[in-house]
């Protein structure tokens, strides 16, 4: 058991986390402000930017464009981009969106869209049910990836969708698929077991984007506690504000152990725990999301409340991912449902 | 990165498994398994079945009976051996002392205490904490005092854990009351007979005993009793709870306590209510966080620093340990109440004593406010 990146996992790492720094609030507190001022809620270019550098063509095979790189390579980009609150749809475009299409697309349709996605060229988005909301940039997405009734088409986007700005920056649009064109991805036929595999990928990756966030919020509020002066001494003198601290620290730890075993088991290919395995990693990050990003602003008083200073919005984003594709209640109900399954949870075995 | 144990440590695992399972004496075993209370000649026993084999003090230097084994097998090794009901090998003599002594002792110093100690041919406590240095244990007053070639030690230790079933205590005594506080301390060594030394057995809230108070009235302890050099106690001190953080985690006996009372929530028929399985699951995933993070903690420190998450095992994990008591009162319901019933299931008359003794966990081995001020300070920065 190994939980370290390699060298080139590192590379990687390094490589995506100077690109996003025009995100980071430390170098520029206004660059996101910017982007998420206008639409479509992301940078373009910087897109085009994580194109060039593979990011979005990263978990696909070669033969369809991609770098096939796996589910830790995936997981380190969505890290980086929960660090720097990046609003590039990372996670619902190349993650979940396109992760059908390279599960279930025939040769041509992963050849066509694939590319695409990976030249930065096309976004995809997913979709469930005949009307569907939020669905994330589905007023910008090119491609609707349709689920209806455990079948998974590809749609155009609708016309004359209207999309809107979320509570943490993003954008999500309702759609309503009346008399649309829907092709059927490769055979056809109902595909749950696939649905459910690539749901649960996207489901490590949102906790790995929390897992970011998470860590960057607890370095804020230690930096604010360490420089912000009350009572003629900094904030770090008094016990009560620092044990809090320590407590948030725990809660990140094991949310990143948790969360990194799942990823390890979505790499390891056992499809049979994939599902409880994600399930746990996001239970566990909903509830030190909750903690965090709450212990976050508190810490830091009134200025953490305010639009202009950073650590409000990361505790906007935990909660919007805390409630992307399945909140605690779902976990819950999916865990109890298996608990007279075993005596002991045994993750080694 | 890597999910599985290799090939090596898996057949490592096994083996340990068939070792506790089929080694150790099953009537001790059982008592782990019902939480009844475990007899001096009980921990003697398995420990010295382990010691037989070898495998009773893995983390001593190899040359006094340790094992060459990386963090990742005696992690296995620990969490097998609570996964079986195995009493752990005493922790005074295979955590404490016995590392001390390795690290700080004189040659014959070790050749005289080491296999005794190991073998639990000698039963040591603790002699730190005083009434008034507790969590500031170097606030200590107790005295050792030159005459001739020998000491003579008076003061008063408490919460002297198994004192009752002690042959010798390691005590933190002042030797120079002159300097900084944590400058004047040493350890001295000595049997509990020595004339001088009085037991009193501190009863608990749950009716048991198992802490003590020890005084000392002129106890006269040769000079060769000393560990190490005079005035190097606070830095042995340091060592040893250090030592003592370490798989202090109690992951695999609350694992299997949580499999237990899942037991017993499915035989009451509970476990079709959401929320007490809701219960389960928040336990059990919190659990799995836990263990997960000292998997990633023993993986990861090869080169002999801890790494830095290690500080949240002992809080997080006393908590959890602690939950899962809370748990099974919760389980008992009503039944809690009747502790002295021969008609109740024994683990329901168990589960408030049991309840109110674990509330020490987040106390002992460094207070879960001690551990966030480490986080808080050394990781941190605050």
């Amino acid at each position: 058991m190994d939980f370290e990146l390699d060298d080139e996992q590192q590379a990687l790492r390094d490589a995506v986390r100077g690109l996003l720094k025009v995100y980071d609030p430390a170098t520029n507190s206004e660059r996101r402000r910017e982007v998420t001022a206008t639409d479509p809620g992301y940078d373009e270019d910087l897109w085009g930017r994580m194109a060039e550098m593979g990011l979005l063509g990263l978990p696909f095979a070669e033969d369809d464009g991609g770098m096939g790189a796996g589910p830790v390579e995936v997981a380190l980009v969505a890290e980086e981009i929960g660090r720097v609150l990046a609003p590039e749809p990372y996670v619902a475009a190349v993650v979940l969106a396109s992760g059908l299409v390279a599960e279930l697309g025939s040769d041509e349709q992963r050849a066509e869209v694939l590319g695409g996605v990976a030249s930065g060229e096309r976004l995809l988005t997913f979709a469930s049910g005949e009307v569907a909301e939020p669905v994330i940039q589905g007023a910008r997405a090119d491609t609707i990836v349709w689920e209806v009734g455990g079948q998974v088409f590809l749609v155009d986007r609708p016309e004359g969708v209207t999309g809107y700005r979320t509570h943490d920056g993003g954008r999500a649009a309702l759609l309503e698929f009346d008399r649309s064109r829907a092709i059927a991805l490769g055979a056809g036929g109902f595909v749950d077991p696939v649905l459910r595999k690539v749901r649960a990928r996207a489901q490590i990756a949102a906790c790995h984007e929390a897992v970011g966030a998470m860590e960057a919020a607890l370095a804020l509020t230690t930096s604010y506690l360490t420089t912000r002066q009350q009572f003629g001494v900094t904030l770090n003198r008094f016990q009560a504000l620092t044990f809090r601290a320590a407590d948030m620290y725990t809660d990140l730890e094991l949310t990143r152990s948790i969360v990194t075993w799942a990823t390890l088991v979505a790499a390891d290919g056992d499809e049979d725990a994939l599902g409880d395995a994600a399930a746990r990693a996001k239970l566990q990050t909903i509830r030190a999301a909750r903690r965090i990003g709450q212990e976050a602003i508190q810490l830091h008083g009134g200025i953490g409340v305010t639009d202009e200073y950073s650590v409000g919005h990361f505790t906007s984003r935990l909660t919007a991912l805390s409630h992307w594709l399945g909140d605690a209640r779902e976990q819950l109900s999916t865990l109890s449902a298996g608990l007279t399954r075993y005596g002991v949870l045994d993750p080694l075995d | 990165m890597r999910l599985r144990l290799t090939e090596e440590e898996a057949a490592f695992r096994e083996e340990m498994r068939v070792f506790f399972t089929t080694e150790i004496p099953e009537d001790i075993r059982e008592k782990v398994r019902t939480g009844r209370h475990l007899e001096k000649d009980d921990f003697v026993r398995s420990m010295q079945v382990m010691n037989q084999a070898g495998i009773a003090v893995p983390n001593w230097p190899v040359e006094w009976g340790g094992q060459d084994w990386t963090p990742l097998q005696k992690h296995l090794w620990h969490e097998e051996l609570q996964l079986a009901c195995v009493p752990p090998p005493l922790a005074f003599n295979a955590g404490m002392i016995g590392p001390v002594i390795a690290h700080f002792g004189s040659q014959e110093m070790k050749e005289r205490f080491l296999p005794a100690t190991r073998n639990l041919d000698i039963w040591w406590c603790q002699g730190f904490s005083e009434p008034n240095a507790g969590s500031d244990l170097a606030s200590l007053t107790t005295r050792a005092e030159r005459d001739g070639d020998d000491w003579v030690v008076n003061g008063q230790k408490t919460w002297t854990t198994l004192g009752q079933h002690a042959d010798w205590i390691f005590c933190l005594c002042r030797t120079n009351p002159e300097v900084k506080k944590q400058a004047g301390i040493s350890m001295l060594l000595f049997p509990m007979d020595t004339p001088g030394v009085t037991l009193r057995p501190i009863k608990m809230i749950d009716g048991g005993y198992e802490v003590n108070e020890v005084f000392f009235d002129n106890v006269r302890v040769p000079g060769e009793n000393l560990v190490g050099e005079v005035d190097q106690g606070w830095t042995q001190a340091k060592f040893l709870l250090g030592n003592e953080r370490v798989g202090v985690a109690p992951v695999g006996a609350t694992k299997r306590a949580l499999a237990t009372a899942k037991e017993h929530a499915v035989q009451l028929g509970a476990l079709g209510d959401p929320l007490l399985a809701a219960r389960f699951v928040e336990l059990e995933n919190e659990l799995l966080a836990l263990e997960l993070t000292a998997l990633r903690v023993v993986a990861n420190s090869t080169d002999g620093k801890p790494h830095p998450a290690s500080s949240v095992l002992k809080l997080r994990g006393t908590e959890l340990q602690q939950a899962v008591t809370e748990l099974l009162v919760d389980l008992a319901g009503p039944f809690s109440l009747s502790s002295g019933s021969q008609t109740v299931p024994e683990w329901a008359a168990h589960a408030v004593p049991t309840y109110l003794n674990f509330r020490k966990a987040s106390i002992y081995g460094g207070s879960n406010e001690v551990q966030r001020t480490i986080i808080a300070g050394t990781i941190l920065g605050l």
